[in-house]
């Protein structure tokens, strides 16, 4: 099971709305062991896919992923994952999210339909990297 | 013993370690290596086919070996190589 709160969600949501009709992504940190994992923090980053390709593809940099590390470790967090939009597509794992994809990490795929998110999936790579499994998302609603 | 910086999402594949020790005259060897020490993480950095996959960046201080001699990079005793992925994916087609 994956945790985020409602405002963290939100904040995906707006990064992935603003991307459309590209697909937008980043990183979710937070805190991870055997029983439980929870985002407490995203990192929002541009689409560095060349322009022909941000349809359909996203790509974070190493100078992302080492951004992304050096920010973990500032808040004394872990990468625990990653976000990113299926534009006008279903929330389900690619082919090419299953080739691409790290072990370990949590990915969140959202569904963003004509500029507005509709749903947002968790899933991790099984260790064989066969298959992609559902893992719950777990969406804490916090007080405003 | 030059020293392999891992990701956080390949540590759990070696004992929740961040940095190994690794034995080699190049990249090529100190990867075999740490397959040999960590087996489990053979398929998540290599293709069935062996060859390194798309997604594995391999840098020797800030510099990408590939704009040096790519995996027969010679190491040093104090080199520190790390691996940095590349995060990418996307619907199909």
């Amino acid at each position: 099971m994956l945790e985020i709160a409602n405002d963290l969600l939100d904040q995906i949501h707006t990064h992935l709305e603003a991307a459309h009709p590209e697909e937008g992504a980043g990183f979710l940190l937070g805190r991870a062991d055997a029983a439980r994992r929870v985002v407490t923090a995203i990192l929002a980053l541009p689409n560095a896919g060349v322009d022909s390709a941000r349809h359909n593809r996203y790509l974070l940099t190493p100078k992302d992923m080492l951004r992304a590390e050096d920010e973990a470790e500032r808040l004394g967090l872990d990468m625990i994952g990653v976000f990113h939009s299926h534009p006008d597509c279903p929330n389900l794992p690619s082919e090419f999210d299953r080739d691409w994809a790290m072990p370990w990490f949590s990915y969140i795929i959202t569904r963003v339909d004509a500029g507005h998110a509709v749903s947002s999936r968790s899933w991790r790579l099984s260790d064989d990297r066969a298959k992609f499994d559902e893992e719950e998302l777990q969406i804490i609603s916090l007080a405003s | 013993m030059p020293v392999l910086k891992l990701p956080t999402p390949l540590r759990p594949y070696a004992d929740g370690q961040s940095a190994i020790e690794v034995q080699g005259q190049n990249i090529a060897e100190a990867l075999n290596d740490l397959i040999r020490q960590y087996p489990s993480l053979q398929k998540h950095l290599f293709s069935d086919a062996g060859t390194l996959r798309p997604f594995v960046n391999l840098f020797l201080g800030e510099e990408d070996v590939r704009h040096m001699q790519g995996v027969e990079t010679e190491l040093k005793a104090d080199d520190v190589l790390r691996i940095i992925p590349s995060i990418a994916g996307g619907i199909n087609g």
